[in-house]
């Protein structure tokens, strides 16, 4: 699961390192701005990438404000609807903040938000968890196709794709470069087949 | 993972280490204030017990309740098994239920072979132990305890292996499924095993076991066979026994039992296992059972953990749907990879 993306057929570059660089500062003014200061705010990243750009996410918002800002990491493996369609696979350790996720604004972090299944399954693993003041979710990439009733609160870039095509995202902590990339992929067979995002 | 785990050998190094690492995130969700998690909701585990179990029995069904699974317990005693039911019927009757998963412990070796491979079901076989031939997740969830402690340190050890560590399995090896499996798992995890038993207590063709093997106890915890990490303690089987395999119970203690001045003479990060059910002040001393370097308890919850994983690796990701998706649908967009 950690290993870097391959380079697959040339596709359109959407984003670079900079793009990628400014959304992310852009985002973390925004949550600010909309929490009122970094108090009793915690970012919880969706592995692979959502953990690299949580941490990202908080180094900005610590620089900007003078105060570190609590992070951890939210394995959704578990907790999964499409477990049964996918071979197996390991889950990955969940870490939470020492002072927990009770009474705190959490902001989950991901790459891409698609269908919005990853999203559902994280607001449960979330709430076995604790119980947030509130959730929010910030994203590097919304894409659309939507297949739930999920919204993100902070988004780096709109993205209008196809079903038909891939977006795929590459982090330097992760994939060596920082990159966002839109491929013609495989025909989709269904709305939710394989539905990951 | 296969769709069976009928034996320790069924699994490859990867494998092992595999269930070990999943088996490390579960015990992490049992810390939680929430234990349990959705992820086999709506699946059917069957505990099909034809043998007397408290600890394997209880921990399978921790295990698949915490995984959100319906469990539906079985024995053989107040079943029409008494009425004379075979296996087979037994498993047909399971089948027509329903069973997505049948954990069985019987006393005869073989019997899970035969339910996983006869066509009677079609769902995954678990051998929760099997007469004296295996009993896999003990071996495992041993496997698990050595990794915290002897690499982790108490804490995680994801992706490692045994290499190199030395495990004394003591006492009456012959009826001991417990033995076998954890002989074979051991060895796939690279680690060597010193068997220490009086001669009429070690099986035929132990020759050519993957094992070292001492009829000294004293000889071998004074680091005859090099330094040891661990000594399991085996349970003499007595209600096996049909023949006089040592001349009493107090010379077998005196010879093989674990007593206080005995584990003294362990390495000091070594530490003291037991399988269960213990015969305090046979093969095992209350002090030694009780000691700073007893692992008896911790074995037990962490069995529950190994076992979430086993039921997990087999029950999560099969499906009879799968097959007639594009392999490349799977690769698609965002933050997980194929």
């Amino acid at each position: 699961m950690d290993q870097a993306r391959p380079q697959g057929p040339a596709g359109r570059v959407v984003m670079e390192g900079h793009d990628v660089q400014r959304a992310l500062t852009r985002i973390a003014h925004e949550i600010l701005e909309r929490n009122k200061g970094a108090d009793r705010l915690v970012l919880m990243g969706i592995p692979t990438r959502g953990v690299a750009l949580a941490e990202r996410l908080g180094a900005r918002l610590a620089e900007i404000e003078g105060v570190p800002v609590p992070q951890g990491r939210l394995d959704i493996t578990m907790y999964r609807d499409d477990l049964r369609r996918q071979p197996t696979r390991a889950p990955a350790p969940t870490k939470l903040p020492d002072g927990g996720i009770d009474d705190q604004v959490v902001v989950l972090v991901d790459d891409v938000l698609y269908s919005g299944r990853t999203i559902r399954a994280a607001l449960d693993a979330l709430s076995d968890l604790g119980r947030p003041r509130a959730v929010r979710l910030a994203v590097l990439v919304d894409r659309g196709h939507r297949e739930l009733p999920v919204r993100a609160d902070y988004v780096g870039k709109n993205l209008p794709t196809s079903q038909s095509e891939r977006v795929l995202v590459a982090l330097t902590e992760v994939d060596g470069r920082d990159e966002v990339v839109i491929t013609s992929g495989p025909a989709a067979s269904g709305p939710t087949a394989g539905g990951r995002e | 993972m296969r769709r069976h785990l009928l034996s320790a050998a069924d699994l490859d190094t990867a494998g092992a280490i595999e269930v070990l690492d999943v088996a490390e995130q579960m015990a992490a969700t049992q810390q939680r204030e929430i234990k349990k998690l959705p992820t086999l909701r709506g699946r059917t585990v069957v505990n099909l017990f034809y043998e007397d179990s408290t600890r394997t029995r209880i921990s399978f069904e921790a295990a698949a309740k915490r995984l959100s699974a319906d469990v539906i317990n079985f024995s053989a005693k107040g079943s029409s098994v008494s009425k004379g039911e075979s296996l087979k019927d037994t498993a047909l009757t399971l089948q027509a239920m329903g069973a997505d998963a049948v954990v069985i412990r019987h006393p005869a070796s073989g019997a899970p072979h035969r339910l996983a491979h006869a066509g009677w079901s079609t769902g995954s076989v678990v051998n929760a132990g099997d007469g004296t031939h295996e009993h896999p997740t003990q071996a495992l969830l041993d496997a698990y305890t050595l990794r915290r402690h002897l690499v982790g340190a108490g804490g995680s050890a994801r992706g490692a292996d045994l290499q190199g560590r030395r495990i004394a399995i003591v006492g009456d090896v012959l009826h001991s499924r417990v033995a076998r499996s954890n002989v074979l798992l051991l060895a796939t995890l690279g680690a060597q095993v010193v068997l220490v038993a009086p001669p009429t207590l070690l099986p035929v063709g132990v020759e050519a076991w993957p094992v070292t093997v001492s009829y000294d106890l004293d000889a071998t915890l004074h680091g005859g066979h090099g330094d040891l990490d661990a000594v399991m303690m085996l349970r003499v089987q007595a209600e096996r026994m049909n023949a006089a395999f040592f001349p009493s119970t107090r010379e077998y203690s005196r010879r093989y039992g674990l007593d206080a001045p005995r584990s003294a003479l362990l390495p000091e990060r070594a530490l003291v296992m037991h399988p269960g059910p213990m015969n305090r002040g046979f093969e095992i001393s209350a002090d030694a059972a009780d000691g700073p370097r007893s692992t008896i308890v911790e074995q037990v919850a962490n069995g529950v953990a190994v076992r979430m994983a086993v039921l997990y690796l087999l029950l999560a990701g099969q499906s009879g749907g799968v097959a007639d998706e594009p392999a490349g649908r799977a690769t698609t967009e965002g933050n997980l990879l194929p």
